[in-house]
């Protein structure tokens, strides 16, 4: 059926500045339509009444484990999982094994992309080969091959000098630079923030000053180069605060982050939960304040589940040996709903923080409802209580710190290029 | 204070709480020195040799039993028997594996167990287990040469084949009751008294 | 009512230390006796796992729970033929299955012994966790202090070292603070956890500061490693500034006493004169320590979770 109508919902469409009841047209893989009164004979017609109808989530950041590590995650279970959250569009970090340094490698994922996702992937290929922050990247092959950005996450660049050619260099394509800011010099064997729960606990502490030296390290060199810089998941007041003066500086700078850092502190580690064991760690109270503010301002543009699958057997250690993440993409919407509930985002800003604003650092033709846009839309009811258990969830890994929590706010119905691919009821429905 | 029952039963709150004690008088100050009096005679009549003689108090009770008794040898028969306290919790037989384990108590025994006639002394005797454990506990302190037995009250059902060689009272006693030795005043070292108080509704003695 | 586990001392209210140092006393008159033995734990299994080895922890668990009758078995898992591969929990789990009425864990990693307590159905016994709690040795420091000061309350206690990674200097700081002390810490600055006036004491980077007045004077050991060049530069420096001896003592009251977890780096955190003599208390410190796991094991042994609820359904 290539015609769908949405009725009745409320529409949510940033990119327009559009917050009202209405109707969403999709036909032939598009949005064809969208405002109030639209008459569709022929269409499948779905009742949206009570629920916000919004341009598919767009995820800036995420590790799709595959090729490599396929028993915790791989393409597939992550685009399942991606589509369960409402993502339509997923950008994957190349820190896999082997890691996506190389066209061929690029190919490959989009390829088995295309064969078993149900949400676009959007590859970020490695900015040095290996991750071995040495040698850059051919990235002229990569773009061409379908990369979207450049990123050593997982690992960060510690030598200036190369973070600087990296910039440089990536000019020529015009793609962002994707940081990962962590002095490993700085970090040490840290595993929790430090601080006061560093200390309680008698774990070694991963300082925030650790992200902050590197993140005025990587503006500094954005200003002298030119170069577009994102920075992920930022996680601290400092951070923060010197993106904002970058940005108004002039500075070419985007950021993201996560809904972990948006609304969890480093206490809920008290117990030794591995699960709350995540890089860059959770942080103290006062950080998480100024990310919401950062978010809320414009300061960070966009939100990034980070999504970073791991086996029991792995989280099953010692605190100190456990490998850090979190799974996030079917946690993320009724998590950052909290925002909305205290007051501190309109919806409408919500969705242009999952949405819009990560499509267009993407530069992806993705996050707007106006008609001729891709039919990437998601269906969400922001009052559906539910509680979660990630052993349903399709995501291959267990690893969240929501694990049998109640949350509010889910995903009902996803549609990616105008077919609907997830449905609540029935689960993911496309392959 | 009676051994034989769980500390939360039987276990009588001081005097100044307020309320009255509960329970019916057994033996006063008075019947309990006459007693002790007696036992003393006793066991002078038994034991020839009342240099060897060695009283072994079993806390709370038979502290405060044991000093009396000393008090009395000293009077009749100008003798010195040094009193040891011997606690016998660590060597009870019934320590229960889930719940709170119970309060230790002061040992101090200040002379040598090995040929001694021990006089171990105790107030309350029902199950005749406390006993038992105290001849365990006074094994491992040596050899006595003969042990035996003073118990101010004996109120039988005895699980153990435990014989009392010296006996202050003999009162029958429904298993369920309580028997025990306080303080008049709430406090052991001053006049004593023998209570029965009633079966506790809550559980088994 | 004390839990079924031992993991720290900051789960441990007043009433329960206040228990386990007056179960102490009486198991010191057993350590007296000739036969220093009692029946208590007969046909009880003590399991050590020990991830981290140590031999003075261990022997003094070992020592405790013979006095006690018990069967003490050695579980060193760092020096078997474990498998890289096999688990924390794993191990633990297999150990369950063998039903032990006690575990005693030690390992070099904060969180284990609640990670292995979440598991098992037989009561944890925390011998030390990374630099998290060594709940054990503060207690026979605190028997320690009550024993030759006659109380704890509003006494100054002043902990000289690597507070950063230490957990003795934890648990003990909970443990002081609990029982009325004043606590003090004084370590060089990069050896101050942050944060750590939090938990209710002073930090001090001055030793002479810290020791003024103070009733009880601990010094931790310092491992050689960790000073190599990067918290502090040398062995030398170290002693220099926050080493004691009797000349510094002298900032203390006139009769403070001096302890020391052990083993003492002689020369360094203690002089050789206070290692050895009074007022260094570091002998009566080890023999309380088995004075103080003798009534741990009395208070904690065998009470398992009643039958049919396991820990935790994973």
């Amino acid at each position: 059926m290539s015609r769908i109508l949405l009725r009745g919902g409320r529409l949510l469409d940033p990119a327009s500045g559009r917050d009202e009841r209405g109707d969403l047209l999709l036909e032939d893989g598009e949005v064809k339509a969208a405002g109030s009164g639209i008459a569709a004979s022929g269409a499948q017609v779905i009742e949206a009444t009570g629920c916000w109808v919004v341009p598919g989530f767009v995820d800036l950041h995420c590790h799709l484990r595959e090729p490599g590590q396929e028993y915790k995650e791989d393409i597939a279970s992550g685009g399942r999982a991606a589509v369960a959250g409402g993502f339509t569009s997923i950008a994957c970090m190349a820190n896999t094994h082997p890691v996506n340094d190389d066209p061929a490698m690029t190919d490959y994922i989009l390829d088995r992309a295309r064969q078993d996702s149900p949400a676009r992937v959007l590859p970020i290929a490695a900015a040095t080969r290996g991750l071995e922050g040495k040698v850059m990247t051919e990235m002229a092959a990569l773009v061409a091959a379908g990369a979207v950005a450049f990123s050593d996450d997982g690992k960060t660049i510690m030598d200036g000098g190369v973070m600087r050619r990296v910039l440089q260099y990536s000019r020529l394509v015009e793609a962002p630079v994707i940081v990962h800011c962590e002095d490993r010099t700085l970090v040490g064997d840290g595993v929790v923030n430090e601080g006061p729960v560093s200390t309680r606990l008698g774990l070694p502490g991963n300082p925030a000053v650790a992200e902050e030296v590197q993140i005025a390290r990587d503006l500094l060199l954005a200003e002298a180069t030119g170069a577009h810089l994102h920075v992920a998941h930022v996680s601290t007041a400092g951070g923060v605060s010197m993106i904002r003066r970058a940005r108004e500086r002039g500075i070419s700078v985007t950021a993201e982050v996560t809904p972990h850092h948006l609304t969890l502190t480093d206490a809920v580690a008290l117990g030794f939960d591995t699960n709350c064991k995540v890089a860059p760690p959770l942080r103290g109270d006062a950080d998480r304040k100024a990310c919401r503010q950062g978010l809320a301002d414009g300061t960070l543009d966009a939100i990034a589940t980070d999504h970073a699958p791991h086996a029991v057997h792995e989280k099953d250690l010692e605190f100190t040996l456990a490998p850090p993440g979190m799974i996030g993409f079917e946690t993320a919407l009724a998590v950052v709903l909290e925002l909305v509930r205290d007051g501190e985002l309109t919806p409408l800003e919500l969705v242009r923080r999952l949405s819009t604003n990560p499509a267009r650092i993407l530069k992806r033709n993705a996050g707007s409802l106006a008609p001729g846009s891709p039919g990437d839309v998601t269906v969400l009811d922001p009052e559906r209580r539910w509680t979660y258990d990630p052993a349903k969830g399709f995501s291959k890994s267990r690893n969240s710190p929501w694990a049998g929590q109640s949350l509010t706010g889910r995903v009902l119905l996803t549609f990616v290029a105008g077919k609907l691919v997830y449905d609540v009821e029935r689960g993911v429905v496309a392959p | 204070m009676a051994q034989e029952t769980p500390p939360s039963i039987g276990r009588v709150p001081p005097r100044g709480a307020g309320a009255a004690p509960a329970g019916r008088t057994l033996l006063d100050d008075t019947a309990i020195g006459r007693a002790l009096t007696r036992i003393a005679h006793e066991i002078l009549e038994r034991n020839e040799d009342v240099s060897q003689l060695y009283l072994v108090a079993i806390p709370n009770g038979g502290v405060p039993l044991a000093r009396r008794l000393a008090g009395s040898l000293r009077q009749i028969a100008d003798v010195e028997v040094p009193v040891g306290v011997l606690d016998t919790t660590l060597y009870r037989d019934d320590l229960k594996m889930t719940g709170e384990r119970p309060l230790l108590r002061h040992t101090e025994m200040p002379s040598a167990v090995d040929e001694r006639v021990v006089v171990l002394v105790d107030d309350v005797v029902k199950t005749g287990r406390t006993i038992r454990a105290a001849m365990d506990a006074l094994m491992d302190f040596g050899r006595p040469r003969m042990v035996q037995v003073v118990g101010l009250v004996d109120r039988g059902h005895r699980e153990l084949p435990i014989k009392l060689d010296y006996v202050g009272k003999n009162v029958p006693t429904s298993p369920r009751e309580t028997v025990c030795l306080r303080g008049r005043d709430g406090d052991l070292e001053g006049p004593l008294e023998v209570a029965l108080l009633p079966a506790d509704p809550r559980g088994e003695a | 009512m004390i839990g079924r586990d031992l993991l720290g001392i900051e789960d441990l209210e007043r009433s329960d230390i206040e228990r386990i140092l007056q179960t102490a006393i009486h198991m010191r008159e057993v350590g007296e006796r000739e036969v220093k033995k009692v029946p208590t734990l007969r046909g009880r299994t003590i399991v050590n796992l020990f991830f981290e080895s140590s031999t003075r922890t261990r022997a003094s668990f070992e020592i405790a729970g013979k006095r006690l009758s018990a069967d003490v078995v050695n579980f060193s898992p760092s020096s078997s033929s474990l498998k890289k591969a096999e688990s924390i929990l794993d191990t633990a789990r297999t150990l369950d299955a063998m039903d032990p009425d006690a575990v005693i864990v030690r390992h070099e990693v904060s969180g284990v012994p609640k990670a292995i307590a979440d598991v098992l159905d037989a009561p944890v016994i925390n011998a030390g966790d990374g630099a998290h709690e060594h709940p054990t040795q503060a207690l026979l420091d605190l028997f320690t202090v009550q024993q030759e000061k006659g109380r704890i309350d509003g006494l100054t206690v002043t902990i000289v070292g690597d507070i950063l990674h230490s957990r003795v200097a934890r648990s003990n700081i909970y443990g002081f603070l609990k029982m009325g002390a004043e606590v003090r810490v004084a370590a060089p600055p990069p050896m101050i956890p942050p944060a750590i006036e939090e938990l209710g004491v002073k930090a001090y980077t001055s030793l002479r500061e810290a020791l003024d007045g103070a009733d009880v004077v601990m010094a931790l050991r310092i491992q050689n490693e960790r000073l190599a060049g990067s918290y502090f530069p040398s062995v030398r420096e170290y002693a220099a500034t926050f080493g004691l001896d009797r000349s510094k003592l002298h900032y203390a009251k006139e009769d403070a006493i001096v302890m020391h977890p052990g083993p003492v780096n002689r020369g360094v955190e203690l002089s050789h004169d206070l290692a050895d003599h009074r007022p260094s208390v570091i002998l009566d410190q080890v023999r309380n320590g088995v004075a103080i796991r003798m009534a741990v094991l009395y208070l904690f042994a065998g009470r398992k979770r009643e039958d049919g609820q396991r820990r935790r359904t994973s």
